[in-house]
C-alpha cells in the first residue's frame, strides 16, 4: 500500500518499507517512494523490479531536464502523465509493468496527486491509496480529510492509516517512509517504526480455555 | 489422476479463514512450554490480530492449532468431549499421549477432508511433560520440541542450532518466545502477539507477550 494527500504546504505520501517474496517478508527496509527533480514524488506498490525500472526512466526524464539547463523542469503532472502513458502501451503489449503508482508533487504553487495503475488506468484526486490501502486507508482519509491540513496533522493521519493497514494486512510492516512536496522542494525521510497498541483488554483474553466455546 | 496436495497458504474454501500460523512447543525438565502467535487470516487480510491458538483440551493438556480455523477448532472441540468421556470412564486425568492419540485419530480418518497441523502438548503422572505432534496427513510423533505452521519453515535453522535437552523452565519460555518472535518477523501469515501457556504438575501459567514487545521483530 501507498497512500497520499494534499495538506495546506503540498503533498504528502507515506509507505511502509516491506518487500514480500510470496508470504516471506523478504526485505523489510526497501524504499518504496522516490524523488522526481524538486517537485514530484513516486511511490509504488507491486512488483519491485518493475518500480526499479520505472526509478531509472524517471531519472532519465530529471537527467534531460538538468541537462537542457533552459530554466524549465518536469511538472508533477507531466510526470504523472508520462507514467500513464508508459502503464498504458505496457498494457497493450500484454506485458505490464506490475505496479500501482501514485504520484505526488507541488510546483507554481499547485499541489498534484494522481494515481496510475497497472492497465494505465489514471485518475487524480485530494487524497489516494493503493492496494489493501483502496479497501482499508481510503474509509480512513474520506471520514477525516480536510483541505489545507497542517504538517502534523497530515502525517498523523497517514500514519494512522499505516497503523490499521499494519494490523490488517498480511503484506504490511511497522516500519514506514514519509514523504513531502512542498514550495521548499521534495524530501523524503529515513524509515521509522510507528506505535501499535497490543494491550487492549479483550485482546488479552484467552480464548482457548476449557470452559471456552472452542472459538478464536 | 488424484487432485495435487493443497499448500497451506491458500485455504479450503474461497474466503475461508485460515491460521498462517507459528506453533511451537518444548518439553522442559517437569513439563512443557507451548506457544503460538495470534494471526489468522483471510487470503492477505487479517481477520484476527490475537486469536488464541492454544486451545485447552483438559486441565493440564493444551493443543497448538494450525492449518484452517475451522477444522482445527472442530477437531479440539471433538477431542476435548472425547477426553472428557474418557476422563470420566476411567477415573484419573487423561495422558498427554491419549488426547493426541484422539487427534490423530481424527485427523488421519478424515485426511482428505482437513487441513490442520496440530501440536499437542501437556503434563501428566506417566511421562511428565511431552509433546507429539500430529502434521497433515494424520501422522503423530513424540519429540522434544516440535514447530509448526507456515512460519514454521522460517525457524527451522534457529530451532536446530538453539534447541538443547534438559532445558529449565526458563531457558524453555525463553528459547519458545524466540523462535515464534523470528518466525513471525519473516512469516507474512504470522503475527500480532505470543501467546505462551507453560504446563507442569502444579497448573498452567498463561503469558501474553504484546506485539510491541516481542524478543525480536516484527
Amino acid at each position: 500500500t501507498v497512500g497520499d494527500i494534499k495538506y495546506r504546504d503540498g503533498v504528502m505520501l507515506a509507505a511502509d518499507t516491506l518487500c514480500s517474496y510470496g508470504t516471506l517478508a523478504m526485505f523489510k527496509d526497501a524504499k518504496r517512494l522516490t524523488t522526481v527533480g524538486d517537485n514530484t514524488l513516486v511511490g509504488a506498490g507491486g512488483e519491485y523490479s518493475d518500480f526499479q525500472k520505472i526509478q531509472h526512466m524517471l531519472e532519465d526524464i530529471t537527467g534531460d531536464d538538468r541537462n537542457y539547463d533552459d530554466g524549465y523542469n518536469h511538472s508533477p503532472s507531466e510526470i504523472y502523465h508520462y507514467l500513464r502513458a508508459v502503464m498504458y502501451q505496457r498494457r497493450n503489449k500484454m506485458n505490464p509493468l506490475w505496479n500501482n503508482l501514485l504520484i505526488g508533487g507541488f510546483k507554481d504553487g499547485e499541489a498534484f496527486l494522481g494515481s496510475v495503475d497497472m492497465i494505465g488506468t489514471a485518475f487524480t484526486d485530494d487524497f489516494l491509496a493503493t492496494g489493501f490501502g483502496a479497501h482499508l486507508a481510503l474509509p480512513i482519509l474520506r471520514k477525516r480529510w480536510q483541505p489545507d491540513m497542517e504538517e502534523g496533522e497530515a502525517r498523523e493521519l497517514l500514519e494512522d492509516c499505516l497503523r490499521v493497514l499494519f494490523y490488517r494486512d498480511c503484506r504490511a510492516l511497522n516500519k514506514v517512509q514519509v514523504a513531502k512536496a512542498t514550495a521548499e522542494g521534495t524530501i523524503v525521510s529515513d524509515p521509522y517504526t510507528i506505535s501499535t497498541n497490543w494491550s487492549s483488554a479483550s485482546f488479552m483474553q484467552n480464548a482457548g480455555n476449557l470452559q471456552g466455546d472452542g472459538g478464536w | 489422476p488424484p487432485p495435487l496436495p493443497r499448500d497451506m497458504a491458500t485455504p479450503a474454501r474461497d474466503g475461508e479463514a485460515a491460521t498462517g500460523t507459528t506453533i511451537m512447543a518444548c518439553c522442559f525438565d517437569g513439563g512443557v512450554v507451548m506457544g503460538a502467535d495470534s494471526r489468522v487470516s483471510t487470503g492477505t487480510y487479517i481477520a484476527n490480530r490475537v486469536s488464541d491458538k492454544v486451545a485447552a483440551l483438559h486441565d493440564s493438556i493444551f493443543m497448538c492449532r494450525s492449518g484452517s480455523a475451522a477444522d482445527t477448532q472442530a477437531i479440539s472441540d471433538y477431542v476435548r468431549y472425547y477426553l472428557a468421556a474418557h476422563t470420566t470412564e476411567v477415573g484419573r486425568a487423561p495422558t498427554v499421549k491419549t488426547a493426541a492419540t484422539l487427534a490423530r485419530r481424527i485427523a488421519y480418518e478424515n485426511k482428505d477432508q482437513l487441513l490442520a497441523g496440530i501440536i499437542v502438548g501437556g503434563w501428566d503422572a506417566v511421562q511428565g511433560g511431552s509433546v507429539y505432534v500430529v502434521p497433515l496427513g494424520g501422522t503423530m510423533m513424540q519429540m522434544p520440541f516440535a514447530i509448526g505452521g507456515s512460519g514454521s519453515t522460517y525457524i527451522y535453522g534457529h530451532v536446530d542450532a538453539q534447541f538443547k535437552e534438559g532445558m529449565s523452565r526458563q531457558e524453555a519460555q525463553n528459547f519458545v518466545k524466540k523462535s515464534i518472535a523470528h518466525a513471525m518477523a519473516r512469516d507474512g501469515s504470522s503475527g500480532g502477539i505470543i501467546r505462551l501457556v507453560t504446563i507442569d504438575a502444579n497448573g498452567t501459567e498463561r503469558e501474553y507477550i504484546p506485539g510491541d514487545e516481542l524478543p525480536y521483530g516484527p
